[in-house]
């Protein structure tokens, strides 16, 4: 540890850190702060109030967004959910097959979403569903968001399988274990906090997806990020700064838990 | 011996991975109730046998009978034989009592039965306050105990173990070896032990095959490898030995003739196929006595010594220039020669064996 360099001797490291932090995080901090403001202007502050907390789930807004907020809940909990079994899958093949023929082409592909610029994707995804006639709906946004979140889901999965070594799973079947039984009884509960470390980081990517959503949505078809930039098309509103700050809480509370938990697996790990 | 004495009978099994093999057509009778180690350097095949034999890998060519019945193509689960692993492989999410349970029950146990079992077992290796606890909340030597008590639940016809004890420091790793040897008295059955240590090995087995490199070099005794190695790998890699070069004289019914350097002849125990010419003795350092050299079989120049404790070790050189290492016993009468000294070397009858290479 002796021998690395202490970066903070580097001259403008503290300018340049500071910059990164204001340009970072001070926008979410003025939204933050300006959701809690009493007047009805965005810029001007009128003292400290729950006014537009109260606006989003009771205003003339309110059942727009709730209703947009149930559809993203729901895609969420199913895109994720898909994408955490196919990526589970996909991670104890890749992680206990040994070599196979197209090993490396199969972990690009699952990983490809992540390096295709996301507006490819939503066209492609657009085109794909309209020649196949798919009517986009609800059922559009679920396929596409699932196909995205499949990456989110496999990388913690198959971080976590790397870890386990195969000797539970021939000890579960040296002690007549069936390999579905070796599976479900011992590698799937090794595996638990990979997996939900994926399922909530790829329920969060979900949740806040706008671009690809709004390509292939139907008509009338609204989710949360849809609806605010639809909201915001007709000028900012400080409700707007409000949903916002609870969409960014969300956010914080299950990337701080997908973050946990997964470490609680490593400790658990260490410990052994 | 009758063929229901042989627990599992190893018949010219080849293991191939691509184009390394890893088992030359290796055969071997593990007898019922035995002791038997396969000891051997890393990568001589002696893990990836016992993999076979629990049905981990499949063998290229042969098979392998348990109790008469052919384990060709039986995957691990329907394979009537228990492992414990190298680093236990306990499951560490669920209680000591769990692990030794799983088996009990994937075996078609009632929990009822299963649950007594488990803990008989447990009492068996001396564990049951600990029943409750998860592995990870463990000593190395109770995990060790844990991964024992959970192979041997199911009552499998043979145990394997796959270097059990490499994971333990080396004082509990003696106490240990007593313990396994007592506790495969009491369950009567074969214990197929992998280790590379030969001290292991020779404290433990009835029966010890020495392998290297994918072949059965020698099956036998303790006593038998370590007295009466039949070739020169066996020899030097079981204990030590001096391998000198000599010159054969006569053989016949199995005791040579030969010619030591300095041109004295000795008589001893030769391998069985053997051809006169030239060959390997190989003489054990703590068979060898110092004497006054006229006497002597070997002459010799001291070119130094390293203490050990209990004993001390002499490095000589014979006139040929060969190094030797005689071990002389700590005890307080023992005078160590100066280095640069010229003594003489007795060899013990029967200490010495001819070899091939």
């Amino acid at each position: 540890m002796a021998a690395k360099l202490d970066l903070r001797r580097f001259p403008g490291f503290l300018a340049i850190t500071i910059l990164c932090l204001v340009v970072l995080y001070a926008p979410l901090a003025v939204v933050a702060v300006y959701s809690f403001n009493a007047s009805t202007s965005i810029t001007n502050w009128g003292g400290t109030s729950l006014t537009w907390y109260v606006d989003v789930f009771t205003g003339p807004e309110a059942p727009k967004f709730q209703k947009a907020a149930l559809n993203s809940f729901v895609i969420a909990v199913c895109a994720a959910s898909i994408a955490t079994i196919i990526a589970t899958a996909a991670a104890v093949a890749m992680t206990r097959a040994g070599r196979f023929r197209g090993k490396t082409l199969g972990f690009a592909l699952i990983n490809l979403p992540l390096m295709v610029p996301e507006v490819v994707t939503a066209v492609a995804s657009l085109v794909f569903f309209s020649a196949i006639g798919f009517t986009t709906g609800l059922m559009t946004i679920l396929v596409a968001h699932t196909v995205f979140c499949i990456p989110f889901a496999y990388l913690p999965i198959a971080a976590r399988m790397q870890s386990i070594p195969d000797q539970y799973e021939q000890a579960a079947m040296d002690l007549y274990a069936t390999p579905s039984e070796a599976f479900r009884l011992v590698l799937l509960p090794l595996m638990t906090p990979g997996v939900l470390s994926g399922f909530l980081l790829a329920f969060i990517i979900s949740l806040d997806d706008f671009l690809i959503t709004n390509f292939v949505k139907g008509a009338g078809i609204e989710t949360l990020p849809t609806a605010i930039f639809g909201s915001v098309k007709q000028g900012i509103k400080p409700n707007i700064m409000a949903i916002s700050t609870l969409m960014l809480g969300v956010s914080v509370v299950f990337v701080s838990l997908s973050w946990l938990i997964g470490r609680m697996g490593q400790d658990k790990k260490q410990a052994s | 011996m009758t063929s229901f004495d042989i627990a599992v009978a190893v018949e010219k099994v080849i293991k191939r991975y691509g184009s390394v093999t890893a088992l030359h057509g290796v055969s071997l009778d593990i007898r019922e109730n035995e002791f038997f180690t396969l000891l051997g350097p890393s990568g001589c095949g002696k893990t990836t046998l016992l993999r076979a034999i629990a049905g981990f890998e499949d063998v290229s060519e042969g098979r392998i009978l348990l109790k008469g019945q052919d384990l060709t193509g039986l995957p691990p689960h329907k394979r009537p034989v228990n492992t414990v692993f190298q680093q236990y492989a306990l499951f560490p999410h669920m209680t000591v009592t769990e692990n030794v349970l799983f088996g009990l029950l994937r075996k078609g146990w009632s929990r009822q039965d299963a649950v007594r079992r488990a803990q008989d077992v447990l009492a068996l290796v001396q564990l049951s306050d600990f029943a409750n606890r998860k592995p990870t909340q463990m000593s190395g030597g109770q995990q060790q105990r844990v991964a024992l008590a959970r192979a041997l639940a199911p009552r499998p016809e043979v145990l394997l173990l796959d270097e059990p004890l490499s994971a333990l420091d080396l004082k509990l790793r003696q106490a240990v070896r007593l313990e396994l040897k007592a506790l495969q008295r009491e369950t009567g059955i074969a214990f197929i032990f992998v280790t590379h240590d030969q001290e292991e090995a020779l404290t433990m087995s009835d029966r010890i095959a020495v392998m290297s490199n994918g072949h059965v070099q020698q099956v036998g005794s303790p006593k038998e490898i370590y007295e009466a190695p039949t070739n020169r790998f066996v020899a030097d890699f079981i204990g030590e030995t001096n391998l000198l070069d000599v010159t054969v004289q006569s053989i016949s019914d199995g005791v040579a003739t030969v010619l030591l350097p300095g041109d004295k002849p000795f008589t001893c125990p030769a391998a069985a196929v053997l051809d006169a010419g030239s060959g390997h003795l190989s003489v054990r350092p703590e068979r060898i006595s110092l004497c006054a050299e006229p006497l002597a079989h070997l002459s010799a120049t001291v070119t130094g010594h390293t203490y050990l404790g209990t004993d001390i070790q002499l490095h000589v050189r014979l006139v040929d220039g060969e190094a030797m290492t005689v071990r002389l016993q700590n005890a307080e009468s023992t005078v160590v020669p100066a280095t640069g000294a010229h003594i003489g070397l007795n060899l013990e009858a029967g200490a010495a064996r001819l070899l091939a290479d």
